[in-house]
């Protein structure tokens, strides 16, 4: 129990953006999260650009998991971005969308600051793996 | 306390809710200079009405605080939430889910949720609450609320790190009151029946009434737990004797049971009052200076076991580590009772030579 006096636990907002009801995936991933020792904050259905980036700054995430299959991820993703630039938290939060992402948005997501993009048949494993190796080391 | 941390105290102070978070994150990972942090924010503490909300899970606790924090909004007070929610004990993952409750006012940065998880430490929780708490306060909030799952000791030391403690309890839950009876129900200042709009809700309001007369009568309460109602119905004598009572205790709290439809705000108005009442009630008591000293003195109890505790794991560390020593009670050669004697010999001996200096 030496841990008790220095104990970190990694973090994570998994955040489902806009007018998307499709929630299977983000509670996979929560569930699995928390399964691999993280800690999960579940934003709930229906959030709009500012309430994800409130919950992120004021939970202090390490991670931020977007879900989205709407296909509106190339206005809504953006808008994270610069609210989490806006309160700092930009460079600091490792941001990752789920979601089904046609190939040719990747690139101006990534530009946007997404670090990877995980679309359909990702395995939860390489998720986590993801997670592990690239938390942001605060 | 380094420069980095030293900025961040400065930021705080300025009302940045980014830093804020990360304080509260230092706070939780006890973070290498989370102690000066704190020890620094004591200074800038004092302001903040704490008000602690518990209950068994699903009675409510979230969409009524919900609600609450939208209220004190309406009345231009800023509020701080600290949600804590249970984490797994086998991988110490956790699923916070009090923040999608907390619908009402989101997109207003003036109301801070933080959810912070159990972590599995023993007591390690209600001190990074209670700094957490300290934290908030610090920034400016005028409110803030710990909400928990009234489930063991370690919440109920929680939700002692507020001025006011309100517990909820969902109708029909019948012999769960019996079952609560020793546990949460005892540190209630304000009993919440939430969803009072479903059937049974007159029986549960009325077991806690009766509970809290029964409580009055036994003597417990310190004899002036009667509302007006009660004393109504004793005969003349009686009165006499029960306002004499009155007298000796004249600053006495009869919890008071408010019933509420947490999910569309009924009730909630005459919640806020009665935490007022309460809140007023310690201040004219004097219950509040003495509350806070209480919780100073927790406070430093629990620092030192923790601080001791961290010794002694260094020191278990060299007397070969856990794992061998359980090994040789497990071969039989030896005994927790004897290891724990020879782990803290030399803390002993250290001790006692601090002694003898002493006296000389």
């Amino acid at each position: 129990m030496s841990s008790e006096q220095e104990q970190e636990s990694i973090r994570c907002l998994v955040a489902k953006v806009g007018l998307d009801g499709h929630d299977r995936g983000a509670h996979v991933i929560a569930r699995a999260f928390r399964d691999a020792g993280f800690e999960v904050i579940y934003s709930g259905l229906h959030k709009a650009p500012e309430e994800v980036v409130q919950a992120a700054v004021q939970e202090d995430v390490d991670v931020l998991g977007i879900s989205i299959l709407s296909g509106a991820h190339d206005t809504l993703v953006p808008k994270i971005m610069d609210g989490l630039e806006e309160y700092g938290a930009k460079d600091d939060t490792l941001v990752l969308v789920g979601g089904v992402i046609p190939d040719e948005d990747r690139p101006e997501l990534e530009d946007a600051g997404v670090s990877a993009i995980f679309g359909p048949g990702t395995s939860i494993e390489e998720t986590i793996e993801f997670v592990r190796e690239n938390a942001p080391d605060r | 306390m380094n420069a980095d941390d030293e900025a961040l105290l400065e930021d705080l102070l300025d009302g940045e809710h980014r830093a804020l978070a990360r304080v509260i994150s230092k706070i939780e990972n006890r973070a290498p200079g989370y102690r000066d942090l704190v020890s620094a924010l004591y200074a800038h503490t004092g302001d903040a009405s704490v008000v602690g909300i518990t209950g068994s899970p699903g009675a409510g606790k979230s969409t009524l605080v919900d609600k609450l924090a939208e209220e004190y909004r309406d009345r231009g007070e800023t509020v701080g939430i600290i949600a804590i929610d249970p984490s797994s004990p086998f991988t110490g993952g956790a699923v916070l889910g009090d923040r999608i409750r907390m619908a009402s006012t989101v997109g207003d940065m003036d109301v801070f949720v933080r959810s912070m998880s159990a972590r599995g430490t023993l007591g390690g929780l209600s001190t990074a609450t209670a700094d957490a708490v300290k934290a908030m306060d610090a920034f400016g909030k005028d409110r803030i609320i710990i909400e928990t799952v009234g489930a063991g000791q370690n919440e109920i030391d929680i939700v002692r790190t507020a001025d006011t403690v309100a517990v909820l309890v969902p109708p029909g839950s019948g012999d769960d009151v019996q079952t609560l009876k020793a546990g949460i129900l005892e540190i209630a200042d304000v009993f919440v029946v939430n969803k009072a709009d479903r059937p049974g809700s007159d029986r549960t309001v009325q077991e806690l009434r009766e509970m809290i007369e029964l409580d009055s009568g036994s003597g417990f309460g310190g004899g002036g737990h009667h509302g007006a109602d009660a004393m109504d119905d004793h005969g003349g004598s009686a009165v006499a004797t029960q306002e004499s009572a009155e007298d000796d205790a004249p600053e006495s709290w009869t919890t008071p049971i408010v019933e509420t439809v947490a999910t569309d705000g009924t009730g909630v108005e005459t919640f806020i009052d009665e935490l007022a009442a309460h809140q007023r009630y310690l201040v004219d008591s004097g219950a509040r200076v003495e509350k806070a000293q209480q919780r100073s003195a927790e406070e430093i109890r629990t620092l030192l076991r923790e601080d001791v505790h961290a010794m002694l794991e260094s020191e278990l560390e060299r007397a070969g580590g856990i794992d061998d020593l359980a090994d040789a009670v497990h071969r039989g050669e030896t005994d927790p009772y004897t290891i724990a004697d020879e782990v803290l010999e030399p803390v002993r001996s250290c001790l006692g030579e601090l002694e003898t200096e002493n006296t000389e």
